[in-house]
């Protein structure tokens, strides 16, 4: 069992958490400039490195907020855990 | 009215106390129906967290904290800004207060007393029955007296809240706790053997 760091609960376990893929894709600003090819990968092309990643998560059984995290994915390790910003601190 | 209403654990209260025994490594369970559950929630730092916190003497501010007392009017720490206020059964009053404290502000005050019900554990074996299905640190050193963490015990999520040196409140969704009672009542049993 891993524990995950979140930023308002400290360290719980993982089945606490829910995954919610790469972090930092902005909505584009005007969808509607957008051709399909375009609108296509925003929606469903995401980065998968091998190493650090910068991730969302939520703690579904605890606070129910989304933060974001960097992790290692060949190692799992969480690096640091942040809210984010709106998510009441 | 109040013969007509029905607790989730109505129909097993006989039974939990019969489970229950007493001396150091006893535990006694029984339900504590109707409590008055109020659900708030308003960002730290608004004027609107400020009229709620001046109502209720303070609101916590930290992940397991508490504010008030298992005997009046007790406020839970959910997140940064969401709580669950607890009172004695059929508190409009509170809840009329706390709606007025806020106001039009962003935030919201939601009467929530039919969501859970409330198990009660006390006795020397409390923390021991219940370490069989929570996840988290329930030893005295990281889960004081007045704490209360979101977590789950067996696969239901539950708030598990500390109230005493042996005694501790279960908050879970009626709907669980049939499944949960039955749980605590098989978990007791080996309390039961007297030596
Ligand atoms: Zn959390």
């Amino acid at each position: 069992m891993m524990l995950i760091p979140c930023p308002h609960c400290g360290p719980r376990n993982e089945t606490e958490f829910r995954y919610g893929g790469q972090a930092h894709v902005a909505y584009p600003r005007d969808p509607y400039a957008l051709t399909d090819e375009q609108w296509g990968r925003y929606l469903f092309y995401r980065e998968n490195p091998k190493g650090q990643f910068a991730e969302r998560w939520v703690h579904t059984a605890g606070c129910r907020k989304w933060f974001n995290a960097l992790r290692d994915t060949v190692t799992y390790e969480f690096l640091s855990t942040e809210a984010t910003p709106g998510a009441a601190s | 009215m109040d013969d007509l209403r029905i607790s989730p654990l109505q129909h097993l209260h006989h039974r939990l106390a019969e489970a229950g025994s007493d001396g150091p490594r006893g535990v006694r369970l029984r339900e504590l129906a109707f409590s008055t559950q109020i659900g708030l929630r308003a960002e730290p730092g608004s004027a609107a967290h400020q009229r709620l916190a001046e109502v209720l003497g303070g609101l916590p501010g930290a992940v397991g904290e508490t504010t008030g007392s298992p005997q009046q009017t007790a406020t839970l720490w959910l997140a940064p800004d969401e709580f669950l206020t607890l009172a004695a059964p059929d508190s409009d009053h509170l809840l009329d207060q706390l709606k007025e404290a806020l106001g039009d502000d962003p935030g919201q005050v939601v009467d929530l007393s039919a969501n859970r019900t409330t198990v009660e554990l006390i006795g020397g074996a409390a923390r021991e029955t219940l370490e069989k299905g929570v996840p988290a640190d329930l030893h005295p050193r990281s889960f004081g007296i007045d704490q209360a963490v979101t977590t789950t015990l067996g696969p239901v999520p539950v708030l598990l809240w500390r109230t005493g040196e042996n005694s501790f409140r279960v908050l879970l969704r009626s709907s669980y706790a049939e499944y949960l009672a039955h749980w605590l009542l098989d978990a007791v049993r080996e309390f039961q053997v007297t030596s």
